[in-house]
């Protein structure tokens, strides 16, 4: 259990949202710790080693987000805003408010994917 | 910008939204075939062709002592659906409109599912692509119109590929008399449909528009594949004063690894 409740009697929803929130916390700050030692780490092998288990926090925290965005209709929305584009980052915000609506996510497919019920 | 070209088309947000969710429903709803097949994808655009594993090796004589040979490969077909829409509907969309006049779009997707279904049931020699029902070693079980033989058939058509060595779970996909048939039932008490997927093995039934019979096959994983480049997308092609042009699109290819995995429920008049 997170000792870091902000608020008392909390539903399960907000608890599930917390702990997935302090979950993708505790992989960035790995990935950014990770970051660090290869950084001063003097030892080839070491290195190699920690890269790899610094891809791995990559590929869990990318799996919390993913989890995190399917029950956030807001994130949801910004992400598909903003991920997988390649305009200036700071020039979509412009471009959604001078068009006066979002603006389309590039190759962009309809999500059909695999259709599992 | 990128390959489809959305950002050019004078579609609102709003309508956007409308149409990808209309395109959305009309291809889940005429697709069956992906939901069981093995799946690959979706990889994107890059994708242009599938390595198939072997080397073909040259016939012509080794020069300087250097053999060679080339990797075989299955290259992704890419399907473009092109469709009309008027925009003064589209603009009304964002005046409140509800009910959008998308009989085109809804045309394209039926099209491009259908596609799809007919190069995984029956191939489409032009792109390589060879498909579960044409590929089928057994010899297919006459599908006669009397619905109370159902059972036996899809019995039969289980039993043929279970003696190939092939297990479960299987799928009964089947075309739309038949389909309405087996939804009517028969005389008798539990519901022909329930009995059927007794018989599946943790399977179970679909419909598909590119069928008018039916087809038995094996979902195990590693008996077909389906690669996908660029899933089923919209892009834009052009527009005048009263209408614009999209595009339904998407990449990709099919393979049957194990041809006994299926057998063809061919309908009998």
């Amino acid at each position: 259990m997170s000792a870091e409740y902000h608020e008392t009697g909390l539903s399960e929803e907000a608890r599930d949202l917390h702990r997935a929130i302090k979950s993708l916390i505790e992989e960035l700050e790995a990935i950014d710790w990770y970051y660090q030692r290869i950084d001063v780490s003097k030892d080839p092998s070491l290195q190699a080693v920690l890269a790899h288990n610094r891809d791995e926090e990559m590929e869990h925290a990318a799996m919390i987000l993913e989890w995190l965005r399917r029950r956030v209709p807001h994130l949801d929305s910004v992400l598909k805003e903003y991920l997988f584009t390649t305009v200036p980052l700071h020039e979509i915000h412009a471009a959604e408010k001078a068009s006066g609506g979002k603006v389309a996510a590039p190759a962009a497919d309809l999500g059909i994917g695999r259709m599992k019920q | 910008m990128d390959i489809l070209k959305r950002e050019l088309a004078p579609i609102s947000s709003d309508a956007w939204t409308l149409i990808e969710q209309h395109a959305m429903v009309r291809l889940k709803g005429n697709l069956s075939a992906r939901k069981h097949v093995g799946l690959s994808g979706p990889h994107g655009w890059n994708l242009g062709a599938v390595s198939l594993g072997r080397l073909r090796l040259s016939q012509s004589e080794p020069r300087e002592g250097i053999h060679w040979g080339l990797r075989e490969v299955l290259p992704l077909m890419e399907v473009r659906i092109p469709f009309f829409l008027k925009l003064m509907e589209i603009d009304s969309i964002s005046r409140g409109l509800k009910n959008p006049d998308f009989a085109g779009l809804e045309e394209a997707a039926q099209k491009a599912a259908w596609f799809e279904e007919s190069c995984a049931y029956h191939g489409f020699a032009e792109a390589g692509v060879e498909g579960m029902i044409a590929r089928s070693p057994h010899e297919p079980i006459s599908l006669r119109k009397q619905v109370d033989l159902y059972q036996e058939f899809v019995e039969r058509a289980v039993v043929s590929i279970q003696k190939a060595g092939i297990g479960g779970p299987y799928i009964l996909a089947l075309g739309t008399e038949p389909y309405l048939a087996v939804m009517a039932g028969d005389q008798r008490g539990y519901p022909l449909r329930k009995r059927l997927e007794g018989i599946l093995g943790g399977g179970g039934m679909c419909w598909s528009p590119a069928l008018e019979g039916g087809v038995v096959y094996s979902a195990r994983e590693g008996n077909y594949e389906l690669t996908i480049g660029q899933d089923f997308s919209l892009g834009y092609a052009g527009h005048t004063r009263d209408a614009v042009e999209l595009y339904i699109t998407e990449s990709f290819t099919f393979q049957v690894l194990e041809p006994g995995a299926a057998i063809e429920l061919k309908l009998n008049p």
